[in-house]
């Protein structure tokens, strides 16, 4: 009877516990379901496969796939290619973290708590804001959820988003926003950056919020200052998306008064996998701190005076509130704020400066060697890790006889973009090497 | 679990000391100040901690040993089935033909992982008795608010303006009402009846012309099945409104029944649940929607499709919902759900629910003596009890909960549902033994039993743990959400 590896079951405790609740089968336990919605048969579905071949059949799928440990890639637009200390997965590996759930018992998960708590306070650090949660599902459903946390506390309506933040955030946002019917309003980019004239003619005393990305998703940097104070001045929140890792160089949103700092922590510690698992962040001001969405770890003592650390302000959450919650989250991304943890830590205050400055350095050489070799390299302002080149074919083309050299080639722009139809953009981040720079750009000049 | 003083990754931190390897910069430098706006040159450096790798090591070790996950021990936490996760899963999601693949490479480049995950999709709308299935939502409430978007989405398209009302049972999870308000619905609260299941009458007398939907959890959160589910089916759908299945206590019914061969039009499931996630500390989860062919044109795009031309995301979708996540969803939970499928197979699914719901049932039987059993009938895959008799004696649930960490469990979930005094909601999920189960059943008799001869060894608990029990409301009055410096 025990032919499945997780299933301890044997025919004799069957038997001994039918007894004890005084039935002869487990279909009696199963009379309650009407007839007429009785499943019978079987499931057209896989029968079950052993451990190796079940391993040889997984690996089949991902040899079919092209990854970025066999090819060079300067593929970015939102999920990068960092180092990740070997450390991290042997912490994330550690099942007393990944086989738990939610820290609902502090007595027994102080472990994940107090991990957590740490998450909270380095992502505090870096962005420059007074008050982290412990994490969101990712970069771009934290911006939807800071426009609801914006529109709450405003009471407005009115969403006003740069056309250059991620377009998927644009996207995740418009439907979020169908739910309390916000009123979403985008601005243009010119040259690279928000148009701060198109802006400063559309916030008004309606809006709630207005939302830009720092850098951008064309990799320019925002001039937040002057964002700051057309925002302001209509006391609208000031929303920020930021690529945590960028902001061991540059100035972190808080010092520009940001209301709400939102991202996506994958550049630490997490891999690229297909686009997720990622792990969302989302940090704001001790003014906010009651209305933040999810999961917030406190610090408190135990009886004896001990410290310790409990999941706190639940009387904002789903399960205490219910249909008066202004978020639905329940799980987030734990053990991938755990992760990302984990790489903060290792990569520590030195390690996020140089790693973000190799960023910044790499990418300026990648700059002059694409002009060198003919290239025009679109975007006159200042830039982090990546940046766009128009290109004399279409990307797709361009991609195709890249990967044929081991190469896995940008983003095209144009699938968002009309305007930038045959625009790649390229993420050059501390992974590539001189080298590999250097041939990319040789191959990229050989297309034309 | 260690009784020392645990201290803080900051407190470790001594300047100079790093945890990192990178090669050198091997381009040549330009100053900074050429590159970017002084402005916008960080001023400050951020405080992250200055560690060796050993020492960062050690603190994380340090901290798994104060946390108690699945593999340390019994875990039966009400509705959130907390069962094995298989080692495989975690391997196999570590291949780098699947953790290292970019969401925007060309198509043809990832045709294996399109392809598995066109295999998940199919497999599970087999499971529940859907017509498809979208992989997108994160997690359970992400897929609870992304179905119910879709009823909008319907109802708006057939003119339906006024139907701005979701019902949702006196028993149901937070996140049911939650997901209704954050989609910009009203929820509206329909009671149960002595049995524990959704009182028709009051069923009858909320629904209208105004209703948008019923969301319900079949098994619901008592653990018992709604027996007259075609009768609620019938009624929502005579009034024009569609029937939401909250997914997370699939793992009662595999194979015995199916959300779509009852009536429901939309389906969520917890991939972290029934289909070993894992739980993560709180995630990250996966939370994929089904439906029925009247709400398929309202999926979130894009939606992958197969074609002569191999796997293709289609985002030619005029009707659809739109994005309600970047990327395909949590792309790595997904690959450990498939694994886990392809692991137990038709058979060994049915067998998951069977003797998922056989355990529950034994340990309801063996404990009734000593709870107070608000439900008699055959449980599912969970039951809850009452600690009214316990409260009697001064003893509350809360006491009991905390007096199992004495006994190395994780208690079960306490206080809910709502309409259970006292509750104590027990789920021990098939992969369990019968030795542990046992085990645990002596553990609760005995904390039944000092409840009655020694209260205050059971009001004070817990006795063994690396801290005893925690002031929060000093955490939410003071709040302390991170470390600084003193």
């Amino acid at each position: 009877m025990v032919k499945f590896r997780y299933l301890p079951m044997t025919e004799q405790d069957q038997k001994e516990m039918l007894a004890e609740i005084g039935i002869d089968s487990i279909d009696e336990l199963f009379k309650d379901i009407p007839e007429n919605v009785r499943f019978k048969g079987d499931l057209n579905i896989t029968e079950a496969i052993p451990e190796p071949e079940l391993m040889k059949k997984m690996n089949g799928f991902a040899q079919k796939n092209v990854n970025t440990k066999e090819y060079t890639s300067f593929l970015g637009a939102g999920v990068y290619d960092h180092y990740i200390p070997s450390i991290v997965d042997h912490v994330i590996s550690r099942s007393e973290f990944y086989t738990a759930y939610t820290p609902y018992q502090p007595e027994i998960s102080q472990g994940e708590l107090q991990a957590i708590f740490e998450f909270q306070t380095m992502i505090c650090e870096l962005t420059g804001m007074e008050v982290a949660n412990s994490s969101m599902y990712d970069g771009q459903t934290a911006l939807g959820e800071a426009a609801f946390l914006s529109a709450a506390h405003t009471k407005k309506n009115k969403v006003v988003v740069s056309k250059s933040i991620h377009p998927e955030a644009l996207s995740v946002l418009k439907t979020y926003a169908k739910g309390p019917n916000l009123d979403v309003v985008e601005i243009d980019a010119t040259n690279g950056t928000t148009d701060l004239d198109a802006l400063r003619a559309e916030v008004d005393e309606n809006t709630a919020c207005v939302i830009v990305q720092y850098p951008n998703f064309f990799g320019q940097i925002e001039p937040l200052k002057e964002i700051e104070e057309i925002v302001h001045q209509q006391k609208a929140m000031f929303v920020v998306s930021s690529n945590p890792l960028s902001l061991g160089t540059l100035q972190p949103p808080g010092k520009f008064n940001a209301d709400i700092v939102i991202g996506d922590a994958q550049p630490f510690g997490i891999p690229a996998a297909f686009g997720g698992p990622h792990c969302g962040y989302f940090a704001t001001t001790k003014k906010l701190m009651r209305k933040v969405p999810g999961r917030l770890v406190g610090q408190t003592k135990d009886e004896e005076g001990k410290r310790g650390f409990v999941l706190t302000l639940q009387a904002r959450e789903q399960h205490i509130r219910r249909d008066k919650a202004t978020s639905n989250i329940c799980s987030n991304q734990a053990l991938n704020a755990v992760a990302a943890s984990v790489a903060m830590t290792a990569i520590g205050k030195k390690g996020v400066k140089e790693i973000s400055m190799q960023n910044l350095h790499k990418a300026n050489y990648t700059k002059k060697q694409l002009e060198k070799n003919g290239m025009k390299v679109i975007f006159e302002g200042a830039f982090f890790n990546e940046l766009v080149v128009k290109l004399p074919k279409p990307v797709k083309d361009v991609n195709k006889a890249l990967l044929e050299k081991g190469i896995i080639g940008g983003y095209d722009l144009g699938q968002y973009y009309p305007d930038l139809e045959d625009h790649m953009l390229i993420a050059i981040t501390e992974q590539r090497t001189k080298e590999e720079i250097d041939t990319f750009v040789k191959e990229l000049g050989g297309v034309q | 679990m260690t009784n020392q003083n645990q201290s803080l990754i900051f407190e470790l931190s001594k300047p100079g000391r790093i945890g990192y390897s990178i090669p050198e910069l091997d381009v040549p430098e330009t100053p900074i100040e050429e590159l970017i706006g002084s402005d916008y040159v960080r001023a400050d450096e951020p405080e992250l901690p200055e560690v060796s790798e050993l020492q960062i090591m050690r603190h994380y070790t340090a901290l798994s040993t104060r946390n108690h996950g699945v593999d340390s021990g019994f875990y039966p936490l009400g509705s959130c089935t907390m069962k094995y996760n298989p080692k495989i899963n975690e391997d196999v999601a570590r291949i780098p033909g699947l953790a290292h693949i970019h969401p925007y490479q060309d198509e043809d480049t990832v045709q294996g992982a399109m392809e598995m995950l066109y295999d998940l999709q199919t497999t599970l709308e087999e499971i529940t008795g859907m017509d498809e299935v979208t992989l997108q939502p994160a997690a359970g409430a992400h897929g609870e608010w992304t179905g119910l978007m879709m009823i909008r989405a319907y109802h708006e398209k057939n003119g339906d303006h006024q139907r701005t009302k979701v019902i949702v049972p006196d028993s149901a999870h937070g996140t049911n009402p939650a997901s209704a308000t954050v989609a910009g619905f009203d929820a509206v609260t329909v009671k149960s009846d002595e049995n524990g299941l959704v009182d028709l009458e009051d069923l009858k007398r909320v629904v209208g012309d105004d209703t948008a939907a019923l969301m319900l959890t079949n098994p619901n959160t008592l653990g018992l099945f709604e027996e007259q589910i075609l009768d609620m089916a019938r009624i929502i759908h005579e009034a024009g409104g569609k029937l939401y299945y909250d997914g997370a206590n699939m793992n009662a019914i595999m194979g015995r029944t199916r959300p779509g061969d009852m009536g429901f039009d939309v389906v969520h499931l917890n991939l972290h649940k029934t289909f070993t996630g894992p739980h993560g500390g709180g995630g990250p989860g996966s939370g994929p929607v089904g439906v029925k062919k009247d709400l398929l044109p309202y999926l979130p795009k894009p939606l992958l499709v197969k074609t002569e031309d191999g796997y293709r995301f289609d985002y030619n979708r005029p009707d659809s919902i739109g994005r309600v996540k970047p990327f395909y969803g949590n792309f790595g939970i997904n690959v450990r759900a498939y694994t886990y499928i392809q692991t137990m197979g038709r058979e060994g699914l049915k067998k998951v629910s069977d003797y998922a719901v056989l355990n529950a049932n034994y340990m309801m039987r063996r404990l009734a003596p000593h709870f107070d059993l608000p439900y008699n009938q055959h449980c599912k895959h969970e039951f809850v009890l009452s600690g009214k008799r316990q409260k009697k004696l001064g003893v509350r649930t809360l006491d009991m909960a905390k007096r199992l960490l004495d006994f190395g469990y994780h208690p079960p979930t306490i206080y809910f549902p709502l309409n259970v005094e006292e509750g104590m909601m027990i789920e021990p999920t098939e992969t369990e033994s019968k030795e542990t189960l046992d085990e645990f059943i002596e553990a609760m008799i005995q904390i039944a039993r000092e409840a009655e001869e020694s209260p205050e060894v059971v009001q004070q608990a817990p006795h063994t743990t690396v801290v005893k029990r925690l002031d929060e409301t000093t955490a939410a009055r003071k709040p302390i959400l991170r470390y600084e410096k003193e």
